[in-house]
């Protein structure tokens, strides 16, 4: 097992190694000129030149690039112009805040989700099955965005339930002492209860939003490979043997089921990060995605190569670690090099 | 578990979750509350100090407001009677006294100044932070010349608390350039001890904390996220400021600000799109308040170097066709200054921004453009910045439905922000909407920018004239050496010119809004146009 995981990693060097040449050419490849960008409004062309000259982008590319690839190896992952931060330190920061409200909001989906499609694909044409046909085709059509807008509209502006959207944390809270980076574990290893609840009522509509949107396929899935499973062979033995219901659908069916909603839901965390870009932006959450898209905006190199290299990392990593729930889920699928 | 029983611990649990922070806050929140300002905008800062490498607008909000400079300017009352910064009468911020003399000006430093971290403020900090604005090179350095200060030399060292700073030559700009927001003083100690020999002026220190001896000093500053704020009790400024803490939070969405305005849970935001700031003006729940920029104006300029706008009648028909008044009043909601349409019988003012004398009158352009021999019209493009896609997607819209008219088919080229000052400098966009606002409030000082045969980069339509010139130079030159019958002359001049050539056509002068609870009062207008915090009180 571990020889097969190291072998996996070894074989994403060459695309890693890839995806820095190719962030690196497609950056400089932007329109746009930072320097005139930072030299400000005012500048001259001799202040756009000093400029210039101070990021190193009057250098030769080849120069630019083995001082990037140079600086990646040492860990440094350059600085962002726009906020002005070390890019690592930044993303450091931001992705767990980013996982925190992904993770969140596919826990949520996945809790109505998997019920709803299970329910509508054992009983095909009745209420249940309408109820998931209906509560899908509304999540999926309706752009986050507006969820998300409509959310904030209904639950802090009409009604005032929800705390104004405003990041992670009340203004008056102060952020834990960083372990995890998730605010709600960190507050509980705090003992700081109160924290913990406004980080929880900060969590719920963002996360509410994410989940409306991912409803669809995850439900869709279940139920289609819930069908195809229940139709099969081994059910009907199952049932003909007089087993219950419930051991019939949960043991046998839904566990075989399983495989191609494993593969929806790794599609759908991956799509989640990126329909994240605009849920950071209407909570204004400190978050990975708004983080890329401002530095992508402002011509800014460094944090948009860090941002593709880091999410690169990530769907090597969460690849890895789907084929191994593959492995345990179905034993009769390998994990092959 | 029952249905119904799990239905009701399922809402039950929701209802836990979704309950507003207890009611009750504890007393020293509540103080915290009271005592605080939250400000709300889309931007925050990317470096806390102006002197750094491309420190944006944000940026100089943190640094007005946490540096002293020697001098800063007294209030007047300006337009509805909310307190403007007067551009000629001037008082001392770390200096107590000036002196200014024919070819330099002394200035005697306040005793009991101090840094943030106790250190008193000598002369040689001061000489220290003019030496550093004028070296860095980038936009400070810039600025600096702009007032004739470009040499270390200039900056002398009399005693431990007095600074002489010499002219290179009279220049009127000279003062008001060193109360702007580049001249700040920094603890040059503590800068020095944190500076390497890549970056002898200690630029990487400052960008994350403040080092001055400022009303305020940054706690904490998360990029992108919040900056906090807290008052120094030790300023000796000006009159200690009454807010005690400043968060100050970025939230990108517009609509989400403006529920934060209403809701009552943030004191103040800039930033929100005209019809927002025009619809709480009308509902009255908040104080809006909206000024004109100072030396600020929006214009359409044109490529005069190329067919067909190098033709001083195609210039005119173009003036004569733009839907003025429909732009005030669908783009900006009636919230900017008209600069059109003044009487045709009206004198020139010696002042900037004025109205010029064009009005929409499609026939009166028809003419114009046959009479340039244009009378089928010709094709062109039409291009602004995506930044303040707001203003000017709509304006654009407009301007080119318009043009339509009399023949001229402009397509509509956007350009993203990152690009579009590269865009502007190389001046070959033929026609194209803009801003340009000056800090210092003087009338040869925009001209001289954006008129000048010197071609400065802020000439966007490569406007040359020789005549021009005369003018502006006759202006900088009448300014400096106090000769108003021929400054005012030449400043008349000049504006004539420039509506006659009309190279770029004035079209309004932007506002700067911002919209605040009702309990908060104190804001003053500064040619920044950023907020003082040093003023606000909240109630």
């Amino acid at each position: 097992m571990l020889t097969m995981i190291g072998k996996r990693l070894m074989f994403a060097i060459p695309s890693l190694i890839g995806v820095v040449i190719v962030t690196f050419l497609l950056t400089r490849a932007l329109p746009g000129d930072p320097a005139a960008y930072f030299a400000g409004p005012a500048a001259t062309k001799e202040a756009i030149e000093q400029i210039r000259k101070k990021l190193g982008f009057d250098r030769p590319l080849i120069e630019q690039f083995f001082r990037y690839t140079n600086d990646l190896a040492h860990g440094d992952f350059g600085n962002s112009l726009t906020t002005g931060q070390p890019v690592a330190t930044e993303i450091r920061n931001r992705l767990p805040a980013s996982a925190e409200l992904t993770l969140l909001g596919l826990f949520v989906s996945i809790a109505i989700a998997l019920p709803l499609g299970v329910l509508a694909a054992t009983r095909p044409g009745s209420w249940i099955d309408h109820l998931c046909r209906v509560t899908t085709t509304a999540g999926v059509s309706l752009p986050v965005f507006f969820t998300g807008l409509v959310l904030v509209y209904v639950f802090y502006f009409r009604l005032g339930w929800s705390p104004a959207p405003l990041g992670r944390l009340d203004v008056f809270y102060s952020a834990p002492p960083t372990v995890t980076g998730f605010y709600l574990i960190d507050t509980l290893l705090a003992r700081d209860t109160e924290a913990f609840g406004s980080a929880l009522r900060q969590l719920i509509l963002p996360a509410l939003t994410l989940a409306i949107f991912s409803l669809a396929p995850i439900a869709r899935m279940t139920r289609a490979s819930m069908l195809a499973v229940l139709a099969s062979d081994f059910v009907r033995t199952a049932r003909a043997s007089g087993l219950s219901p419930g051991t019939v659908i949960v043991t046998y069916a839904f566990r075989n089921a399983m495989l191609p909603v494993i593969t929806t839901l790794s599609m759908v965390f991956s799509f989640l990060l990126g329909a994240n870009v605009l849920v950071e932006k209407v909570f204004a959450w400190p978050g990975i995605g708004s983080y890329a898209v401002e530095a992508l905006i402002s011509s800014d190199f460094a944090p948009v190569q860090g941002f593709v290299l880091t999410m690169a990392v990530m769907y090597v990593l969460l690849n890895l670690a789907i084929d191994i729930l593959y492995g345990i889920i179905d034993p009769r699928v390998r994990l092959e090099g | 578990m029952k249905r119904r029983d799990f239905l009701k611990s399922v809402s039950g649990l929701a209802a836990g979750a979704m309950v507003p922070a207890p009611a009750i806050w504890s007393a020293a929140k509540a103080d915290a509350r009271s005592e605080t300002l939250l400000i709300v905008s889309e931007g925050g800062p990317n470096n806390l100090d102006i002197h750094g490498i491309g420190t944006n607008v944000p940026g100089y909000e943190v640094s007005w407001n946490c540096y002293d400079r020697l001098i800063s300017h007294e209030m007047k009352s300006g337009p509805g009677g909310v307190p403007y910064y007067d551009r000629d009468k001037f008082k001392g911020e770390l200096a107590e006294d000036m002196n200014v003399g024919d070819m330099s000006a002394t200035f005697k430093l306040k005793k009991n100044a101090k840094f943030h971290d106790g250190t008193p403020v000598t002369a040689k900090d001061v000489k220290w932070s003019l030496d550093r604005a004028v070296s860095v090179g980038g936009f400070p350095t810039f600025q600096m010349s702009a007032g004739s200060l470009t040499k270390t030399e200039q900056f002398v060292v009399v005693d431990d608390h007095t600074v002489r700073v010499d002219f290179l030559k009279k220049d009127k700009l000279t003062i008001p350039d060193l109360a702007v927001i580049v001249p700040a003083v920094v603890n040059s100690e503590l800068v020095k001890k944190n500076a390497s020999e890549k970056d002898p002026w200690g630029l990487e220190y400052t960008k994350q904390q403040t080092a001055g001896s400022g009303a305020y000093k940054v706690t904490k500053w998360t990029a992108g996220t919040e900056v906090i704020m807290e008052r120094n009790d030790a300023w000796v400024g000006g009159p200690l400021p009454k807010v005690k803490r400043v968060i100050w939070r970025m939230v990108p969405q517009a609509g989400n600000r403006r529920a934060l305005l209403e809701r009552g849970d943030a004191d103040i935001s800039y930033e929100l799109p005209f019809k927002d700031f025009q619809e709480m003006k009308a509902n009255g729940k908040l104080d809006v308040v909206s000024l004109p920029f100072s030396n600020g104006i929006q214009y359409i300029g044109m490529n005069v170097t190329k067919p067909p706008f190098d033709n001083p009648k195609v210039r005119q028909a173009v003036a004569y066709a733009i839907p003025y008044q429909k732009i005030i009043d669908a783009v900006l909601f009636g919230l900017a200054n008209p600069m059109f349409g003044a009487a045709a019988g009206k004198t020139t003012d010696v002042a900037w921004p004025q109205p010029t004398k064009f009005n929409t009158d499609i026939e009166k352009a028809k003419a114009l453009m046959a009479e340039a021999g244009y009378a089928n019209g010709f094709e062109t493009t039409l291009s602004f910045d995506l930044n303040f896609a707001n203003v000017n997607e709509p304006l654009c819209i407009l301007v080119q439905e318009s043009l339509a008219q009399i023949g001229i088919k402009a397509t509509i080229n956007k350009i993203p922000g990152a690009n579009w000052r590269t865009e502007l400098t190389k001046k070959e966009l033929p026609l194209y909407t803009n801003v340009f606002s000056g800090w210092l409030d003087y009338p040869e000082y925009f001209f001289y920018w954006c008129y000048h045969g010197n071609n400065s980069i802020f000439n966007t339509m490569s406007y040359k004239s020789p005549e021009m010139d005369k003018l502006i130079d006759g202006a900088r030159t009448a300014a400096a050496t106090g000769d108003t019958a021929a400054y005012d002359k030449d400043v008349k001049g000049f504006v004539d010119l420039a509506f006659t050539d009309i190279p770029r056509i004035p079209l309004y002068q932007p506002f700067v809004n911002v919209a605040m609870q009702k309990n908060i009062s104190g804001y003053q207008y500064w040619f920044h146009r950023r907020l003082d915090y040093r003023a606000l009180v909240k109630a």
